[in-house]
């Protein structure tokens, strides 16, 4: 009988050793590393892309380096694509995730999610035609879409009826349009205008805006002290017109209104 | 995680499926063309014209020297430049064909040039065309010799065809992604399909025995070598 408790009283045990994630401070383990791990894209410009001296630039790498400069450690750039950034953070291999991550109730399952740090709209773009009015436009045109993006969630909700070719990384989602394998792709505005300024006479407009997503830094889940570290740094950032700065760098408008 | 956490991964079953037969269709056709052009190309290479012996070595040591991925992004997002569009689908048979038959050619050439060249010599003088001496004398020994090696190549296309999820073909490796991000359940949906293929290289490798009894070395062969 003491056996049998004994054997139930470690089964339990053992199951709460499961389930409980191992207790260490995400914040104190980056003061103590010196290093801030942060997972930023290299193929979405102006959000982040390789510059002519091969390294990554744009609004989430300077992002990241503000972060990093407040909280007096070097900042290591891990590239990610779109559809791994929320594994890397999952698996502990970055601290952070700074590359244009939209919140979804899917992902606030698995990772935390700061104040807003700068605007972004979802949308269709195509050539000039065919004209889209409305959602139900879209039914049967060939779409491309990165795999796991907002767009991708967005385009399934909000015209189930197109044709989504989905795509591993955001080179590929605009070489599927660019090489006329598909008539139009989503992804966001800032990604579009940054197309347009490289190839500008290119026949590419907005079709239709799918969603308003505002980008938030990825934290891992449960960190409560490094995400209130990094709110704190935006709040400020936000409140000396840094991030306005940055936005009109990058993205050729000031921030405007973000929700916390 | 626990079990319950593979649970999404098999509420997802029917895209599972649709994924397995799009990649099953993807491995028999593109093995199909595969082997009948790699024999066509090995006849060329060894008794073609020079021009074409000298086309058939280029394109063999391409195929061969360049990564699949690279090949498959070429079709796909290459070719429209040059005014040729291929489906996803399309595009995806085209470079898995383009690419087995490089390998094929490779392995039956390796073949016929174990046959002794007395065969061939015995089989004009019976008076046999030089193609009839060609698929009827010397292909049948020479794929009873390499048809293991043929296997294996095979079951690598099959793995192979995993890499067309790249350009949006809704094979296996493709509906795992997208439950992976769907569901944030990375490791669970891998692991499925990983499994998935280890059953479908095992049944294939199985299935290639099977038609290697039956055709190769069976009822047609001509040879001795088993």
């Amino acid at each position: 009988m003491t056996a049998r408790i004994l054997f139930a009283a470690a089964i339990g045990l053992m199951a709460t050793l499961g389930t409980v994630p191992a207790v260490a401070d995400a914040l104190d383990d980056i003061i103590a590393r010196k290093t801030l791990r942060v997972a930023v894209p290299t193929d979405y410009p102006p959000f982040g892309s390789v510059g002519t001296d091969m390294q990554p630039r744009g609004m989430d790498i300077d992002v990241a380096n503000l972060i990093g400069e407040k909280l007096g450690v070097k900042v290591e750039l891990v590239p990610v694509t779109a559809p791994n950034r929320v594994a890397y953070l999952q698996s502990g291999k970055t601290d952070l995730t700074i590359s244009s991550l939209g919140k979804t109730e899917e992902r606030a399952k698995v990772i935390d999610f700061s104040i807003a740090y700068s605007p972004f709209f979802d949308a269709v773009f195509g050539k000039k035609e065919p004209p889209v009015k409305e959602y139900a436009d879209l039914s049967g045109k060939t779409i491309s879409v990165t795999r796991g993006s907002m767009q991708d969630k967005e385009l399934e909700d909000l015209a189930p009826k197109a044709e989504v070719k989905r795509f591993e990384d955001n080179n590929s989602t605009i070489a599927a349009f660019m090489s006329g394998q598909v008539e139009m792709f989503a992804s966001g505005t800032p990604v579009a205008a940054a197309i347009k300024r490289r190839n500008p006479d290119l026949d590419l407009e907005l079709k239709i805006v799918l969603a308003n997503s505002p980008c938030y830094v990825g934290v891992v889940k449960g960190e409560t002290r490094l995400l209130d570290k990094v709110n704190e740094i935006i709040r400020e950032a936000k409140a000396n017109g840094e991030i306005d700065r940055l936005s009109v760098t990058w993205l050729g408008a000031p921030a405007g209104e973000l929700p916390e | 995680m626990n079990l319950s956490s593979f649970i999404d991964v098999f509420h997802a079953w029917p895209s599972l499926l649709n994924g397995l037969v799009m990649t099953v269709m993807l491995t028999l056709v593109s093995s199909f063309l595969g082997v009948v052009l790699g024999t066509l190309c090995a006849w060329g290479s060894l008794k073609g014209p020079k021009a074409v012996r000298w086309f058939i070595r280029g394109y063999v040591e391409f195929f061969r020297n360049t990564p699949f991925l690279g090949q498959i992004f070429f079709i796909f997002f290459g070719l429209p430049a040059l005014g040729l569009r291929l489906d996803p689908v399309t595009a995806a048979l085209v470079a898995l064909t383009i690419n087995l038959t490089a390998y094929a050619c490779e392995i039956i050439r390796a073949g016929i040039e174990a046959t002794p060249a007395g065969q061939f010599e015995a089989a004009s003088s019976l008076g046999l065309k030089p193609a009839q001496a060609f698929f009827l004398v010397i292909i049948p020994p020479a794929f009873q010799r390499v048809w293991p090696a043929m296997t294996s190549q095979l079951v690598i296309i099959l793995l192979a065809s995993a890499l067309c999820s790249q350009i949006s073909v809704a094979e296996l490796s493709y509906e795992a992604n997208m439950i992976a991000s769907r569901t944030f359940r990375n490791f669970e949906a891998y692991i499925v399909v990983t499994l998935i293929y280890l059953g479908l290289a095992v049944l294939f490798r199985e299935m290639l025995t099977w038609v290697g009894r039956r055709f190769v070395y069976g009822e047609f062969a001509t040879g001795a070598q088993r």
